[in-house]
């Protein structure tokens, strides 16, 4: 991701190209610099801050990002370079040639100085009362320099009005010190172009299209410039307060559901490192907050996976031997509400590719007010019911107006990692030194597939588990080892694979007996799957099936809004980076390995809910109507 | 506007010169030979950097890439310059020709003229003035006849930002995007437009490059200083009998300068522009070169009844207005100077502050991104320091009228 | 704005796409254009031009919003943009200025009530030799006094 060059980058925020120069200093494509009169090596091209950190030399850094291009703009990181008159910016600074730099010098700390005290000369608001608190960069900054007056003043009025029209992101321009990594992150990392400088000189200010409010443009509520702000300028809308009033609300009954990733992440937000799971820990904690209901998502992501799976058979079978041309194929996984808001906004001649399965999100929604109510004897009107997530565009997804199929809101309220754990604290706990607890019946415990959801290629492992299993007939152990697919595994921002069927195929299992009689119209066939993360590399796909390339011919392809799956979604802890990912993912990798049951198909409650409730089976008439939706064509204009 | 002059005195650029003559003589020598009489003129940019054209010229030419780009920086913004519009207007033949020259030099076939919107008025002369050259043979394929020497020129215009006079803010408001400017390394001569190498040049530099082409290296190096060779063209406007542009050779006094357009009970003398330097008297003996003051020839003259706050105050309003916004130096320190400037217009200053600020102003000129923030402190640094008795007690005990 | 209006619109910005090229590069131009003939670059013509470039709408924006020649804002059918800078200033600028004022009736950022005029100040236009300066449309004048300023304007 960080050499990517895209077209729509500015030039100036894209990543360097360097050229080897044929120059005898540079042998072997390294050469030797001097850091403070320290001499390394470092291989062509590095910048001076790449220089720096591999030597364990700390820069100050505001508008540098891990996942993003170089942008040079904020100035903090400047060092001086001997025989060059002013400073430089030592991320922007590529060292293609000898050179001796300092990196804390009388100018240079002064010069970073003067640059906190402008920004905070700009910024308007109060540590103590923003989100950001303990998690600023520009706080943290100040501290590291030791700001102890407003050297150039501070702004007494804000200047903007804080946007509050989106369900998921809040944009309070007051705080912005327009390190611009929002832009980069939604022009060019997301590739969703939403926000863009706008104007010049003072009156610089990030925008929409024409200063409109979020929700009037194409923003797919990603959230992912919120995790890459390095200030409290953009941040989740928050429902916290609600919720609090619901659980002492004693008329009410409050469950929740917790989604696979924010336990991996959320020990971060209590001073763990990354790729620590808390899954029990957190269970005990929802408990002690109050809410009457502790649920996993990981249900019914398995119960996706049985409707979604489901629903690929019934098209395949209607492609391939009713040989049906209105079918459309690959169906797209439609569990990330980013990715289905991307794919209205860009591709909605695509809408009919999408799964009409809901989100696990708002399967599990539907359930609590319908067959949880009536197991419970409560009335549905009196359940409220909030889904702990690692993503933003939740926040949207339970707010779109068809999402009532109980009669209700199904989800009322979608709360981030970050906020959940921001509740655990103010109740007072230190969740990392709770007691494990178990979920609540009569969901239970689910599988290992639904856990991996997490992380990007999980949907597609979690379905592969299962259909290879159901249409061969054989173990998935003995297809791939350990039941790990790996091929579908890894950041990889486009993965491809494919499964041949062979000559043998099993029996339909008894679930979908009744949609299809044999599995020998699939004899001979190869499954063909992609996983996408990321709508900037989800463009790239769409891009190919509009020009009829090799992934027009995937049967099921897996999108995912946020760089890394769900574990990088845009309501997961601050600050993200690739090696934070991906010490999260290893933590979901890890307890599937643990558990008992690893394949959604095994999943008894699941199994039980058919019996039960779905009587008329997976994609039944029942299902339909509570667990798949329908989208809308929205296309990009902006009215 | 008043009609141009047409017949200007000048020994180097308003020399003689038919049109077509230095085309004609580059078609009949070799890239080497080119860079050779540019390299013996000693000709530096004359944009205001002062970068040796010989050695940018050769970076580009030696960078490898099968499209090059010539770029003529045609967007003197620099308040109180002007004399990029004399020579476009006047001497279309010099600048475009310089172009022709650079393109064969470098291996570009296409060159732009960023003319600034200001200009727009000039754009039908030009456009009519290339076709002629066009069918002079002098412009498109095959000039002079010459199989392989092509070369074309589009006009680009601006729309109103002082900043897409830097080079690689320009090179971004070509491509489309905002004029912000560029990280350097890389720089143009490597990655310019479209990622191309790329020679930026001012229009004054293209014009001088057609002369020393025609007239040779040595020719042009018997005008100016040892350090500083060649004439240059200033733009004088201000407190003065006889504003308009000079082409005077280097190693000028500024009191000779000062002498020749008339100027009478001057008090100051602002050289560079917004973001150069203000002199006072005692300093008139100076002599504009780049081995004393280096300039890209803006010439401001204020009598002694001028109140320099008034003059600082104007600066840095530009600045505020000019600036991209995209680094924190330029963008907010050129405010806080303002506020400074309105403090002491107000005497709600204090000299505490005045001081921290003087700082915050070297800060800027080594961290801010680009030359813009970088100079801009030049007029409140120098202004200060060189009027700091008139500011803070003379002119009505340090009063300034709003 | 009624939807022939907008084919035109988009009609002509195609056609300056294929005059221009389909690149981003060919960005200001077309904008300097679009702006040309209708005095300003409405939010419709601003994503047609987005689309057809394979850019975003809010790229197109913040270029427009960036230079101040370009406007995404309707504008009088003239716009006059006074020099503010320094040896205009010092060559009586702000008398110019009040009169312009005065005998329009409005403030300097103001469009006339007829819609025949916007007032702007532009930054040094090149023309500090022959101040006070200004710009009407694309035509330049210089030396102006108070009342040849308001003669000039009442021509327009
Ligand atoms: C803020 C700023 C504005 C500039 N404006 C101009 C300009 O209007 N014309 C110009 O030729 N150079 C201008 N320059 C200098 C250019 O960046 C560049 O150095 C010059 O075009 C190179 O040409 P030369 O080597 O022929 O001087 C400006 C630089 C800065 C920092
Ligand atoms: S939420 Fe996503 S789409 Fe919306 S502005 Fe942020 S990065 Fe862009
Ligand atoms: S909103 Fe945040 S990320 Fe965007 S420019 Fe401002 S501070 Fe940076
Ligand atoms: S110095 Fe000023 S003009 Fe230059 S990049 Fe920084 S903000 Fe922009
Ligand atoms: S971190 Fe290097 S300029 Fe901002
Ligand atoms: S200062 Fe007005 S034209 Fe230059």
């Amino acid at each position: 991701m960080k050499n990517k060059k895209t077209l729509r980058a500015p030039v100036s925020q894209k990543a360097h190209i360097v050229e080897k120069p044929e120059d005898i200093t540079t042998i072997g494509g390294t050469i030797a610099i001097e850091i403070n009169e320290k001499k390394v090596t470092v291989p062509l091209g590095t910048t001076i801050l790449e220089a720096c950190q591999q030597n364990n030399i700390h820069i100050p850094t505001l508008c540098h990002h891990p996942d993003l291009c170089v942008a040079g703009v904020c100035r903090l990181c400047v060092v001086e370079v001997e025989g060059m008159r002013t400073l430089q910016a030592s991320c922007a600074y590529p060292i293609t040639a000898r050179m001796k730099i300092k990196t804390s010098t009388p100018m240079v700390r002064k010069a970073r100085k003067h640059i906190l005290d402008l920004l905070l000369s700009e910024h308007y608001g109060e540590c103590y009362s923003c989100v950001r608190n303990s998690k600023c960069e520009l706080q943290s900054l100040s501290k590291e320099y030791g700001i102890e007056e407003f050297t150039f003043g501070h702004i007494k009025e804000p200047k903007h009005v804080i946007d509050k029209s989106s369900f998921s992101v809040l944009r309070d321009m007051d705080k912005c010190v327009l390190c611009k990594r929002c832009v980069r992150t939604c022009i060019d990392l997301q590739e969703v172009g939403v926000l863009e400088a706008t104007y010049k000189g003072d009156e610089t200010t990030i925008s929409t299209f024409m200063d409109r409010p979020l929700a009037g443009v194409i923003c797919i509520n990603c959230g992912q410039c919120i995790n890459r702000c390095p200030t409290g300028a953009l941040r989740a809308n928050d429902p916290s307060d609600a919720i609090w009033n619901s659980i002492d609300d004693p008329k009410k009954h409050v469950v929740i559901q917790t989604a696979p990733s924010p336990r991996a992440a959320i020990g971060e937000e209590f001073g763990l490192e990354a790729g620590h799971s808390m899954t029990g820990q957190l269970n005990t904690a929802l408990k002690r907050i109050g809410f009457d209901g502790v649920f996993d998502t990981n249900f019914t992501a398995d119960l996706t996976i049985i409707e979604e799976g489901t629903e690929l058979i019934i098209r395949l079978f209607k492609a391939l031997v009713n040989q049906d041309p209105s079918v459309s194929l690959p169906q797209f996984t439609s569990c990330s509400p980013g990715w289905v808001k991307y794919l209205e906004h860009f591709y909605p001649e695509y809408i009919d590719n999408l799964s009409s399965a809901k989100s696990p999100q708002q399967m599990f929604g539907t359930l609590f007010k319908t067959y949880y109510a009536k197991q419970k004897g409560i009335d549905p009107k009196d359940i409220v019911s909030v889904a702990v997530m690692p993503c933003s565009a939740k926040k949207y997804e339970c707010n779109r107006p068809e999402m009532n199929d109980s009669g209700y809101k199904d989800v009322d309220y979608g709360l981030t990692t970050r906020e959940l754990a921001k509740m655990i604290k103010e109740a007072g706990i230190h969740l990392p030194e709770l007691p494990k607890d178990s979920f609540d019946s009569p969901f239970g415990d689910a599988s290992g597939a639904g856990l991996i959801f997490g992380a990007t290629g999980g949907v597609m492992e979690a379905a592969i588990r299962t259909v290879v299993e159901f249409v061969l007939g054989v173990k998935v152990e003995d297809v791939f080892k350990n039941a790990n697919v790996e091929v579908v595994r890894g950041f990889e921002g486009v993965k491809y694979a494919e499964i041949p069927i062979g000559d043998k195929v099993g029996p339909v299992p008894d679930l979908i007996k009744h949609l299809v009689p044999n599995w020998d119209w699939l004899k001979g066939a190869t499954l063909k799957i992609a996983v996408a993360h990321g709508t900037a590399n989800a463009k790239k796909i769409m891009e190919d099936i509009k020009a009829g390339g090799k992934f027009s011919e995937c049967h099921f392809i897996e999108f995912m809004a946020c760089p890394g799956g769900c574990i990088g979604g845009g309501g997961q802890p601050i600050p993200t980076s690739p090696e934070i990912r991906k010490a999260r993912a290893k933590a979901i990798y890890s307890e599937d390995e643990s558990l008992d049951v690893r394949k959604s198909h095994e999943n008894k409650h699941v199994l039980r809910i058919y019996e039960e409730f779905l009587k008329d089976g997976p994609c039944g008439h029942l299902s339909h109507e509570l667990l798949h939706t329908h989208y809308t064509k929205r296309g990009k204009y902006i009215a | 506007m008043e009609n141009e002059k047409t017949n200007r005195v000048g020994s180097v650029i308003f020399s003689e010169y038919e049109r077509g003559e230095a085309v004609k003589k580059a078609a009949e020598m070799s890239r080497e030979d080119i860079l050779g009489e540019i390299k013996i003129s000693s000709l530096k940019g004359r944009g205001g950097a002062g970068f040796p054209t010989s050695t940018k010229w050769m970076l580009t030419a030696a960078a490898k890439s099968d499209e090059k780009y010539v770029i003529c920086n045609a967007d003197e913004g620099e308040p109180g310059t002007f004399k990029d519009r004399v020579l476009l207007l006047e001497y279309p033949k010099l600048v475009f020709e310089g172009m022709v020259v650079a393109g064969k030099t470098i291996g570009a076939k296409v060159g732009f003229l960023y003319l600034r919107g200001e200009y727009e008025y000039m754009l039908k002369s030009l456009h009519d003035y290339l076709s002629e050259m066009k069918q002079d043979q002098l412009l498109g394929k095959s000039i002079c006849g010459k199989e392989g020497f092509d070369f074309d020129i589009q006009i680009r215009l601006g729309s109103g930002a002082y900043i897409c006079g830097e080079e690689t803010a320009l090179i971004e408001s070509l491509e489309g995007q905002r004029g912000e400017a560029r990280n350097r390394p890389p720089f143009p001569v490597s990655t310019g437009y479209k990622n191309k190498p790329t020679t930026v040049n001012n229009v004054e530099t293209l014009a001088a490059v057609s002369q020393i082409v025609t007239k040779g290296g040595e020719w042009y190096k018997t005008y100016g200083t040892n350090k500083s060779s060649g004439s240059k063209l200033f733009s004088v406007s201000g407190d003065c009998k006889k504003p308009g542009v000079y082409e005077l050779p280097w190693g000028t006094k500024i009191s000779e300068l000062l002498k020749l357009v008339e100027a009478e009970k001057t008090k100051a003398v602002q050289v560079g522009g917004a973001s150069g330097v203000c002199f006072p008297k005692s300093q008139f003996e100076r002599t504009l070169a780049y081995e004393d003051i280096s300039t890209g020839g803006s010439i401001i003259i204020f009598n002694e009844s001028r109140d320099m706050v008034k003059v600082l105050k104007n600066f840095m309003e530009f600045f505020v207005e000019e600036s991209c916004g995209q680094c924190t130096p330029c963008r907010i320190g050129n405010v806080k100077l303002l506020e400074g400037v309105e403090m002491i217009e107000d005497k709600t200053f204090t000299f505490n502050y005045i001081n921290k600020l003087k700082e915050l102003g070297k800060t800027m000129q080594v961290s801010s991104k680009c030359g813009l923030g970088q100079s801009s402190p030049n007029s409140f640094l120098s202004i200060l320091e060189n009027f700091s008795e008139e500011i803070f007690n003379g002119r009505n005990g340090g009063k300034h009228e709003k | 704005m009624l939807v022939v209006e907008k084919n035109s619109l988009t009609e002509e910005i195609e056609e300056l796409v294929a005059h221009y090229g389909n690149d981003r590069a060919s960005l200001l131009p077309i904008l300097q254009d679009v702006q040309r003939k209708h005095s300003y670059i409405s939010d419709y013509a601003q994503q047609e031009i987005a689309r057809v470039l394979d850019i975003h709408p809010v790229e197109v924006y913040g270029v427009i919003s960036f230079y101040s020649f370009l406007y995404s804002k309707p504008m009088g059918r003239n716009i006059v943009r006074l020099c503010q800078t320094i040896t205009c200033d010092l060559q009586g600028k702000k008398a110019v200025a009040e009169a312009i004022e005065r005998e329009l009736g409005i403030k300097f950022g103001g469009t006339t009530k007829d819609n025949r005029i916007t007032l702007e100040y532009a930054n040094c236009l090149g023309m500090c030799d022959q101040g006070p300066a200004m710009l009407i449309n694309d035509k330049v004048y210089s030396y102006l006094t108070p009342e040849k300023a308001v003669e000039i304007l009442g021509e327009v």
